[in-house]
């Protein structure tokens, strides 16, 4: 079976990207879920997962040595990020301001900087009822996720399996990891002004990237219209609708999959998955 | 002895900047002699770690005092581990606080003014 790799995004937080993967995941066949909101990883709720490997993710940080080191400065100077001082009788580091360039490392004319590792974060892979889990934890405080994410990048690159990512909101650095090299990307909203206005952002990654996407409304309801006018214009496929439901979110709160619990969402989420892979393999 | 303070011009009759990483100038002024040097403070182009760069520009200066408003955590730490006082600028001209650190009046900043900007 060929993989495929396909990643929801919405640009606005809350619009039910995880509800969407998780619940995607479990109805497509021989599949893996990875959680790349890195500092707000919350699929395993979900899923509750089995863990079997647990790594640590560290950046490389420098580490002076006094016998070397003649307080020259070339490190500080070459410093973009603030991370290195020199005082009379040290260098001091910032460890929190280091960017894990290794400039300061590159330009030592002593070698004697010794770029040592700091842990930002962990990765966890597991299992739950046949479906295959990652997710990524960024400590806090952490300047950024992206060094989790190329892990998670890499854990994923040789599997045969259907990859649903499910991506963080916004539009910056993290995201574009996220779903770099999908094969789709299914851009969640919901239809409001909040979710239309950030669609649009999304959108524009997408196409930037040059990535085939389609739209799903969560939420969906009387609001739909601003959502749908939109499609039209950008001509733009609406592949599913998930409707508002007290129900849904009563569920939802309590960590349950929606397609366990309503038939009907069980075959919107059928469709969803076959329209998604047809339109990946056409 | 040199006295460095953030300003948000260059000349004695500017106001101190209230900020230290991310001031427009530095202006250091030498007690003993009247004389001064205006510094363009390049590192308020930082996107983080403005503090840090803007304290190691003073210090390879060679000064001895800083006079500003809000220093954050690292450029504190810095000045700190270098041994270097700094002291909470008054409302008013570069002139008039160094009037006023030289009479003994302004208060030294012991701990940081805020939590630093992370990049903000």
């Amino acid at each position: 079976m060929s993989k495929n790799k396909i990643a929801v995004l919405s640009g606005k937080g809350g619009t039910g990207k995880t509800t969407i993967s998780v619940n995607l995941a479990k109805t497509i066949e021989n599949s893996i879920y990875v959680d790349c909101d890195v500092e707000e990883p919350n699929g395993h709720l979900f899923f509750k997962p089995e863990i079997e490997i647990e790594k640590d993710v560290n950046v490389l940080i420098p580490e002076i040595n006094y016998e070397k080191c003649t307080l020259c400065g070339e490190c500080a100077k070459a410093c973009r990020f603030g991370a290195l001082t020199k005082l009379i009788k040290k260098i001091l580091v910032f460890d929190h301001l280091c960017h894990s360039c290794g400039a300061c490392y590159e330009v030592c004319p002593y070698n004697a900087i010794t770029e040592i590792p700091k842990k930002i974060g962990t990765i966890r892979i597991g299992q739950s009822d046949g479906i295959k889990f990652i997710d990524g934890k960024l400590n806090i405080g952490e300047a950024s996720g992206v060094p989790i994410l190329k892990e998670i990048s890499k854990e994923i690159s040789d599997c045969k399996k259907n990859i649903i990512i499910d991506s963080p909101p916004g539009t910056s650095c993290s995201v574009i990891h996220s779903i770099e090299k999908s094969d789709f990307c299914l851009l969640v909203t919901e239809p409001t002004p909040y979710g239309l206005h950030d669609l649009k952002l999304a959108v524009e990654l997408v196409k930037e990237m040059k990535i085939p996407l389609g739209i799903v409304i969560n939420k969906s309801g009387e609001g739909d219209k601003i959502i749908e006018e939109y499609s039209k214009e950008e001509n733009i496929e609406i592949l599913a609708k998930v409707p508002f439901d007290r129900e849904y979110a009563q569920a939802y709160s309590k960590g349950e999959l929606l397609i366990e619990i309503d038939e009907n969402l069980k075959e919107i989420f059928k469709g969803l998955s076959a329209r998604a892979l047809e339109l990946i393999n056409k | 002895m040199k006295i460095a303070i953030s300003s948000e011009g260059n000349t004695l009759e500017s106001k101190v900047d209230s900020r230290f990483g991310r001031a427009k100038y530095f202006i250091i002024v030498d007690s003993d002699t009247g004389e001064y040097k205006v510094i363009d403070n390049f590192a308020a182009l930082q996107g983080s770690g403005a503090g840090t760069k803007a304290a190691q520009i003073l210090l390879d200066e060679g000064i001895a005092y800083v006079i500003s408003s809000n220093v954050g955590p690292n450029a504190l730490e810095v000045f700190q581990a270098a041994d270097i006082n700094i002291y909470k600028a008054v409302n008013g001209t570069i002139k008039e606080n160094i009037d006023e650190f030289k009479k003994g009046t302004l208060e030294k900043i012991l701990m940081p003014t805020n939590n630093g900007h992370h990049g903000e």
